[in-house]
């Protein structure tokens, strides 16, 4: 099971989600419509690049726009949860090694207890947010039940992560349960909301260049996220 | 199909049917008819199917849901943050449904649509400032708009706004010939105190090409006297179309993408017939949102630029102060608390943020500006744009969107307030009105005719 699920299951689930992304991210780009969003994307080639790179480099930055820093609860579980669920995938100690020995390459390892941090923190942040979709009318009404199973399936492999981590119950059964929670996530991804990991960079670059060529990019410093 | 005589999905395109639906006082049979008005379901999924592409479809699909453009709507903070009113769920529960239901809506629900798109978001654009995916709300609800406008589900005053596009290429009943000779007999009015006072009609390669906002014809002429004036006391070489002078459009408010169009190219027409080095328009938001942001992409530019270069009033404002053309007279300055509006047709859909204070920095005695918080492109919307001011239907909730504007201004101490913009103007003005908070407002033509120094060889002679 466990050789199945990483040799096979682990290609499969990453070719899923790579070449759905790829797909994504061309039928995105292919589907911008210079009249009908009414931005000249090709025509101001600077300030576009210029606006897109501000766009993403402000809101990729913890309290680099007025929104983070407005509501900085928000901003920490944001960041929180994001910088661990991009950072423990790839650069756990333990992910390199079978990386290593399935794909035959590896990332950097990161320190475990920086690790451990990381982990704890997407967990903790993923259970504030669910608490703030609970909790915030404003956040309530907007809830579905698919926004709770996008959380789920976001936490399940850090959760079954840190069980094997700490090796509480029987390690090799909850070894496959968080394989299969890993490539199910990641096999999700260009299929749902996730998408995002690629979509929240193009959509921000997007914006940008709308304001970066129309909306005042060109008449001055450009917008102040 | 169920079509109304008044209310139905066929555009104003005659004096004749424009002169009918106005006849019909606030809309009461418009209202009425509205209310049995069919919707053309396979139309508005086709519409949908041709239009709404990646940007807008990966918006409503990527949307989070994590309420963090809540706060930043005044409409939801003003109306007790309504979860109702919070951006997301305005646009989920209305285009989000529609396409959920692949256009299958019925009557009810396009009344719904109607209320949300038009009193309930008044495209002032801020909570895409917000965020995270940068998702612009207000550009969705432009677009939910254009849907609503096309089978019939908009306000009886856009209706007839738009409808006047089309008939008269303005806003109003205003002919080209109204136009000029009110342009002329407001400049001969002045002629005595401005010795050579002028409006060069159709003049062919002036530096500057000037147009209005019709209202400024009908209602308020003192302020193309006033743009004439200081025209001349700067000497600038300037012109206006004797058609294609109208800058505004209420087509863009309505969701008539097709009106729109016709608008701006009478404009466009005019610059290329009269090839100004640069078009100027007054000081309205809209206006200039309309011709110089929005309007080169209505008209087919791949550019995304206007065929002249075009600035907004406040742009050659600060250039004449600033270069000198136009000198303040400084013991006549601005003595007092004054603050100033940003409107968000041109602040955040075109970046004109710093030119107006620096306008402030000639004018107001220093110490005297107190800007609003917050301001420049984070600033609120005056409560009454994107055509909430002029909608009977909605005059309860836009008198209440007025309160946040109200709070703005009091919260300077200012009693006087700088609107360069129409919408914003009437707003202000408008609570004023309802709130009686003691202020006055102005644009800024009418404070400039009191405080530039004319020039010695053109004071009137004794």
């Amino acid at each position: 099971m466990y050789n199945l699920l990483t040799g096979p299951g682990l290609w499969l689930s990453i070719g899923i989600c790579l070449v759905g992304l790829f797909v994504r991210g061309v039928l995105y780009v292919k589907g911008l419509n210079w009249q009908l969003d009414r931005v000249a994307y090709t025509a101001h080639p600077k300030a576009g690049i210029k606006g897109a790179l501000r766009s993403i480099f402000f809101w990729i930055l913890p309290f680099g726009t007025r929104s983070w820093r407005t509501q900085p609860f928000m901003t920490v579980l944001f960041f929180v949860f994001h910088i661990g669920a991009v950072c423990i995938p790839l650069f756990l100690y333990a992910h390199n090694m079978m990386f290593q020995e399935k794909l035959g390459f590896s990332f950097v390892s990161m320190n475990q207890t920086v690790a451990d941090m990381m982990s704890w923190g997407v967990i903790m942040s993923a259970i504030f947010l669910a608490i703030r979709r609970l909790v915030l009318p404003e956040v309530r009404i907007l809830s579905t039940p698919y926004d709770y199973l996008i959380l789920f399936l976001s936490a399940a492999p850090f959760i079954t992560g840190l069980i094997c981590r700490y090796e509480i119950g029987d390690y090799s059964f909850f070894l496959i349960v968080h394989i299969i929670f890993g490539e199910i996530l990641l096999i999700s991804i260009p299929f749902t909301k996730l998408s995002h990991i690629l979509l929240f960079f193009l959509s921000r670059a997007q914006i940008g260049m709308d304001f970066g060529i129309k909306r005042g990019g060109m008449k001055g410093k450009g917008m102040a996220w | 199909m169920s079509e109304g005589t008044l209310c139905n999905k066929i555009p104003i395109q005659t004096d004749e049917a424009l002169k009918i639906l106005l006849s019909d006082t606030g809309g009461k049979q418009y209202y009425q008819e509205m209310k049995s008005l069919d919707v053309d379901t396979r139309l508005l999924w086709e519409t949908i199917g041709k239009t709404c592409k990646s940007r807008i479809h990966t918006w409503l699909k990527i949307c989070a849901h994590c309420g963090m453009c809540a706060d930043s709507c005044f409409l939801y903070r003003i109306n007790d943050q309504d979860p109702k009113q919070v951006p997301a769920y305005k646009i989920q529960s209305t285009l989000g449904e529609i396409i959920r239901r692949k256009g299958k809506v019925d009557n009810a629900f396009m009344m719904m649509a109607m209320e949300t798109a038009w009193a309930k978001c008044t495209c002032c654009n801020r909570c895409g400032l917000y965020c995270p995916h940068g998702i612009d709300v207000g550009i969705m609800m432009g677009y939910l708009r254009g849907l609503l406008y096309q089978q019939g589900f908009v306000p009886w005053e856009l209706k007839i706004g738009a409808g006047m596009h089309r008939v008269y290429h303005a806003q109003m009943d205003v002919t080209d010939d109204d136009f000029t000779e009110t342009f002329i007999w407001m400049a001969e009015e002045y002629e005595e105190d401005y010795p050579g006072l002028t409006v060069p009609v159709d003049k062919v390669g002036a530096d500057i090409m000037y147009t209005v906002n019709a209202r400024e014809v009908k209602h308020y002429p003192e302020d193309l006297a006033e743009a004439a004036i200081l025209f001349h006391l700067a000497g600038e070489d300037w012109t206006v179309p004797s058609k294609g002078w109208e800058q505004t459009s209420l087509a863009m408010f309505a969701g008539d993408w097709a009106a729109c169009k016709i608008q701006v190219e009478s404009v466009y027409d005019a610059m290329e017939r009269l090839k100004p080095k640069r078009m100027i328009g007054t000081e309205c938001g809209h206006a200039h949102r309309a011709t110089v942001v929005e309007g080169p992409y209505w008209a087919g530019r791949k550019d995304g630029l206007p065929p002249a270069e075009s600035i907004h009033y406040v742009e050659w404002l600060a250039e004449a102060l600033r270069t000198g053309k136009l000198k303040i007279d400084p013991k006549k300055r601005i003595k007092e608390p004054v603050t100033l509006q940003d409107s968000c047709n041109y602040v955040r859909n075109h970046g004109l943020k710093n030119i107006t204070r620096e306008i402030m920095s000639y004018i107001v005695e220093p110490g005297y500006f107190i800007d609003m918080a917050p301001n420049r492109e984070h600033n609120y919307c005056c409560g009454g744009g994107g055509g909430f001011n002029g909608i009977g239907l909605y005059r309860e909730q836009r008198n209440k969107a007025l309160i946040t504007k109200r709070d703005q201004i009091l919260d300077t101490g200012a009693k006087l307030v700088i609107a360069p913009c129409h919408n914003c103007w009437d707003a202000i003005r408008d609570l004023e009105e309802e709130y009686s908070i003691g202020i006055r407002w102005s644009f800024l033509k009418p404070l400039l005719i009191g405080m530039v120094e004319i020039p010695e060889h053109l004071k009137p002679k004794e």
